[in-house]
C-alpha cells in the first residue's frame, strides 16, 4: 500500500526542475511536515516536506538529476494510508495540464463577449422621459440636498459621512440641515483621513448599510481609490455573488475656478474604466436630485461626480415626491438634425450655449446629456446619430483614453456606416491645469471650440 | 532568534481568572480545530506542487492557534476579516473544507464559484467578510464592520486580523484613530510572524512592540504568545469583553511564525532553516496542546480518533475540489452588478 511522493512546482510555469539533494534515505521514518528533499529551479530552490506519514521505502530519482518533471514520482512512501488522497486521480492530471493555448484564451473571450448580457440598466432607452408633473426652480445644491434627506427619511440604513459634513453644514453646503434633522448617528464629521474612512465605509456597506460618503472633493477620492476600487468594485464578483456593496461616493469633480492643477481634474474616465462601478455625471438640478435619489438605492457602488460651478445654477425640478431617474439612461436635451453634441456634467451646458449660436448660423444641433458615463447609453447616442450623421463629444478632463475617446470608438463599432465625417473631441488640453486666469481658461473647453468642432464635421 | 531574547513571553502584569482559562473539552475542540488546519493547509501545499492550485498560496502552517483561540471567544454574528493568508481563518469561523479547497482550485463548487481564488473568499453565513489581496485594506474595512455594529448597536464585535507587514501601512494607523475616536468594537489582530515576505520585522518596523501601535489613540494592547492557544484564547476574552462592553477597539499582538514560504513560490532565503526548526520543536501550538491534552489524561487512541477524523475531512475536501467542475463559461459575466431593484 505504498504512496508515491511527487516532484513539486513551485510555481504555475514551473514544469520541470533539479532534484539537488535528499535529506531522508530509504528505510528512514518521516512524518508530516519533515523536509525529505530539495529541488531547483533556475529562479529558486525549494525544501520538499512531506505530506504523509511512513517509511520511505524507495527514491526513485537520485539526487542531481535535472529534468525532473513536475507531477512524476520521485520517491515512495510505505505504511502511509491507501494512496487514494496523494496519489492524484488520472482527472486532476488532465486538469493539471498546461494553461490553454492563447487562441483558445481569446476564443473563450470572445465567446463571452458575444454572450454578454446587454445593459440592464437602460431597460427603456427608446420610451420617452416620464413626465413628473409640476416643476419648481432649484438649486443644484438643494436638489442634492433634498435627494439625501429624502433617502435617508426613506431609509434607516443610509448615513452620510465625510470631511465638514455635519457641523460646518457641509464644505459646500451640500449637506445643510441634515445634522439638524438626522442627528450626530446619520450625519458623521470624518477626520482628514480618506483612505481609512472610505475603506470603513465600504466595509460598513459589505454588512448590507447604505453609506453615503462625500469627497470634500474627488480629487482626494485618490487617496481612497484603492478601496473603491479593489474593494467596492471588485468583491461581489470575488465573492460570487455573495456581497454586494450598497454605497454612494459623491462630491465635486473637475475643474472649479482658478485652484490649481491638483483640485481640478475630471475623474469620470478613472471611474468609468472599472468594472463593478456606476459612474453618473448630473447637470440640472433635476439630474441632482433623480440620479441621486437612484445612486443611493442601487445595490452597487456608485460614483457620483457633482461639479462645483453648478452648485448654485438653478433649474427646473419636478416637485412629487418620488420624483427620481433610471441609471443608465441619457437625456436629450435638445432635438436637432444636423450633428450630434453629446456631452456630461457642465458641459451639457455648454452644448446647450454652443447648440444656440449654431441655430443662428443655420445649423441644427441634438444635445445628449449622457447622466449615467457607466453604464452608456449608448443606444440613445447611435440613435441620435444615426439621424445626424454627425457627432462631437464634449468633456472637460484629458482627452487620452477620456470619455470621448470611448465614445468615439462605441460609435464607431456601432454606426460607422451612419458617419459622414469622423468623430471629433472637444476636451481640456492635455496638461495639468495651470493657476493663471488667462491659461486656465486656454486649458478648458470653450464655446469656440464647441462651435468650431461642429462646424469641422459639418464641413461649413 | 536575534532581536528580543524572551519573545514568546506574555507579559507578566496581565493576569488571568481561573473562569477565563479553556476548559477540557474547549481545548480538545481547539486542538481539534488547529490539527484541521495544519493538515488541510499540508494537503492545499501538495495540490499546488500538483499544479493543480494556481496563483498565489499562502499558507497558514505554524499560526493556527492565533485563529482557533481567537474564534473560540466570540458569538455568532461577529465578524471576522483578514488578508490572503486566510485558509485557517476560513475553516476556524466554521466555513467548509470542501468550499475552501475547490476555490483553492478555481471550481464551481468553491465558496466564491472559483472566481476568488485562495485569496477571496467569503461567507456572511459565517461572519466571514474575506480574503483581501490588498495589504492593510482589509484593517479599515474591519473597521467598517464594527462600525455597522455600533449603527446597529448589535452588540457584536469585528476581528481584523493582519501581519506585522501591514501595520506599516498608512491605513491601518487611519483606522485605529478611527475606531478610538468612534469607539467601534473593533479588535485588531496583529499576525507578527517575523516576516513580511523576505523583511523581518526589525527591517521594516522602528518600534520594537508592535502592541503599542494604537497607543496614540488611546488603545489597549497586548503582546500575547500566538503559538499557545490557551493564551489566545484568555487574550481574545479580554478583548472581547472590552469590546463588547462598549470601550472601543483592543490591540492584540500575536506573537507566530510561519513554518512554510510567505507563498508557496518562496524558497525563504532569509531566514536559517535552524530558526524554523527551532520554532517546530519548541513551541509548535499543535504539541504544546497535545501535551497539555496528555496531562490532562487524554490518551494516544483519543487523539488518533480526532487525527483520522481531520484527515477524512481533508481527503474528502481534496476529492471534492479535484472533481468539482470548472465554473460554466457563463460565469465569466455574472456577479459584476446586483440587478437595480
Amino acid at each position: 500500500m505504498g504512496v508515491e511522493i511527487l516532484m513539486p512546482a513551485l510555481s504555475p510555469t514551473m514544469t520541470e526542475g533539479k532534484l539537488a539533494k535528499w535529506l531522508k534515505k530509504e528505510g528512514d521514518t518521516v512524518k508530516s511536515g519533515d523536509v525529505i528533499a530539495e529541488i531547483e529551479t533556475d529562479k529558486a530552490t525549494m525544501e520538499v516536506e512531506a505530506v504523509d506519514e511512513g517509511v520511505l521505502t524507495r527514491i526513485v530519482v537520485a539526487e542531481g538529476t535535472e529534468g525532473v518533471a513536475v507531477n512524476s514520482p520521485i520517491a515512495e512512501l510505505d505504511g502511509g494510508k491507501p494512496a487514494a488522497a496523494s496519489a492524484p486521480a488520472p482527472a486532476a492530471r488532465e486538469v493539471s495540464a498546461p494553461l490553454p493555448e492563447a487562441e483558445d484564451h481569446a476564443a473563450v473571450a470572445e465567446k463571452g463577449a458575444k454572450e454578454r448580457p446587454s445593459v440592464p440598466a437602460s431597460p427603456a432607452s427608446s420610451a420617452p422621459e416620464k413626465d413628473w408633473g409640476p416643476t419648481k426652480s432649484i438649486t443644484v445644491r438643494e436638489a442634492l440636498r433634498d435627494a439625501m434627506a429624502a433617502e435617508m427619511r426613506a431609509d434607516a440604513d443610509v448615513f452620510l459621512i465625510g470631511e465638514e459634513v455635519a457641523q460646518y453644514q457641509g464644505a459646500y453646503k451640500i449637506s445643510q440641515g441634515l445634522l439638524d434633522e438626522f442627528g450626530a448617528k446619520r450625519v458623521i464629521d470624518m477626520p482628514i483621513t480618506e483612505h481609512g474612512f472610505t475603506g470603513m465605509a465600504v466595509g460598513a456597506a459589505f454588512t448590507g448599510l447604505k453609506p453615503i460618503v462625500e469627497f470634500m472633493t474627488f480629487n482626494f477620492s485618490m487617496q481612497a481609490i484603492d478601496q473603491i476600487i479593489n474593494s467596492a468594485a471588485k468583491t461581489l464578483y470575488m465573492s460570487g455573488g455573495q456581497l454586494g456593496c450598497p454605497i454612494t461616493f459623491r462630491g465635486p469633480n473637475g475643474a472649479a475656478s482658478r485652484v490649481g492643477a491638483q483640485h481640478s481634474q475630471c475623474y469620470a474616465s478613472w471611474y468609468a474604466h472599472c468594472p463593478g462601478l456606476k459612474v453618473l455625471a448630473p447637470w440640472s438640478a433635476a439630474d441632482a436630485k433623480g440620479l441621486l435619489r437612484a445612486a443611493i438605492r442601487d445595490p452597487n457602488p456608485v460614483i457620483f461626480l457633482e461639479n462645483e460651478i453648478l452648485y448654485g445654477q438653478s433649474f427646473e425640478c419636478p416637485t412629487d415626491d418620488d420624483f427620481i431617474l433610471p441609471i443608465g439612461k441619457a437625456k436629450v436635451e435638445r432635438e436637432g438634425t444636423d450633428v450630434t453634441i453629446v456631452g456630461f456634467s457642465i458641459m451639457v451646458g455648454m452644448a446647450m450655449q454652443a447648440a444656440e449660436k449654431l441655430a443662428e448660423q443655420g445649423i441644427s444641433a441634438e444635445v445628449i446629456n449622457l447622466r449615467s458615463i457607466r453604464p452608456l447609453d449608448i443606444e440613445t447616442i447611435v440613435r441620435s446619430v444615426k439621424k445626424t450623421n454627425r457627432v462631437v463629444t464634449l468633456e472637460e478632463g484629458w482627452p487620452f483614453a477620456g470619455i470621448g475617446s470611448e465614445l468615439a470608438m462605441q460609435i464607431v463599432e456601432n454606426c460607422f456606416d451612419d458617419l459622414d465625417a469622423p468623430p471629433v473631441r472637444v476636451h481640456g488640453l492635455d496638461v495639468p491645469m495651470p493657476y493663471a486666469a488667462n491659461l486656465e481658461k486656454l486649458a478648458l473647453p470653450r464655446l469656440e471650440n464647441v462651435i468650431e468642432a461642429v462646424r469641422s464635421v459639418t464641413y461649413r | 532568534m536575534p532581536a528580543d531574547a524572551t519573545p514568546f513571553k506574555r507579559r507578566p502584569k496581565i493576569t488571568t481568572s481561573k473562569e477565563m482559562q479553556m476548559g477540557h473539552n474547549a481545548l480538545l475542540r481547539a486542538y481539534r480545530d488547529m490539527l484541521l488546519i495544519r493538515r488541510f493547509e499540508e494537503k492545499a501545499g501538495q495540490l499546488y506542487g500538483m499544479g493543480l492550485i494556481g496563483g498565489f498560496c499562502h499558507l497558514y502552517i505554524g499560526q493556527e492557534a492565533v485563529v482557533v483561540g481567537m474564534q473560540a471567544a466570540l458569538k455568532p454574528g461577529d465578524q471576522v476579516i483578514t488578508s490572503y493568508r486566510d485558509h485557517g481563518h476560513m475553516l476556524a469561523t466554521g466555513m467548509e473544507a470542501r468550499g475552501v479547497m475547490a476555490e483553492l482550485t478555481g471550481r464551481i463548487g468553491g465558496y466564491s464559484k472559483g472566481k476568488g481564488g485562495s485569496m477571496h473568499m467569503f461567507s456572511r453565513e459565517k461572519g466571514f467578510f474575506g480574503g483581501h489581496g490588498i495589504v492593510g485594506a482589509q484593517v479599515s474595512l474591519g473597521n467598517g464592520l464594527a462600525f455597522a455594529n455600533m449603527y446597529r448597536n448589535n452588540g457584536q464585535v469585528a476581528l481584523a486580523y493582519f501581519g506585522e507587514g501591514a501595520s506599516n501601512q498608512g491605513q491601518v494607523f487611519e483606522s485605529m484613530n478611527l475606531a478610538a475616536l468612534f469607539k467601534l468594537p473593533c479588535i485588531f489582530i496583529i499576525e507578527n510572524n517575523k516576516y513580511g515576505m523576505g523583511t523581518s520585522v526589525e527591517r521594516a518596523s522602528a518600534s520594537r512592540d508592535l502592541s503599542k501601535n494604537g497607543s496614540p489613540w488611546g488603545i489597549p494592547g497586548e503582546q500575547i504568545d500566538g503559538m499557545n492557544v490557551q493564551s489566545v484564547y484568555e487574550a481574545a476574552q479580554r478583548a472581547v469583553a472590552h469590546c463588547r462592553a462598549g470601550n472601543g477597539p483592543y490591540l492584540l499582538e500575536m506573537k507566530t511564525y510561519r513554518y512554510r514560504g510567505h507563498s508557496m513560490s518562496d524558497p525563504a532565503k532569509y531566514r536559517t532553516r535552524e530558526e524554523v526548526q527551532k520554532m517546530r520543536e519548541q513551541h509548535d501550538c499543535l504539541e504544546t496542546a497535545r501535551s497539555a491534552l496528555m496531562a490532562q489524561g487524554i490518551t494516544e487512541p483519543d487523539l488518533k480518533a480526532l487525527d483520522d477524523e481531520v484527515k477524512a475531512i481533508v481527503t474528502d475536501a481534496a476529492d471534492f475540489a479535484q472533481t468539482s467542475p470548472e465554473p460554466d463559461e457563463s460565469e465569466l459575466w455574472t456577479d459584476i452588478l446586483l440587478e437595480t431593484k
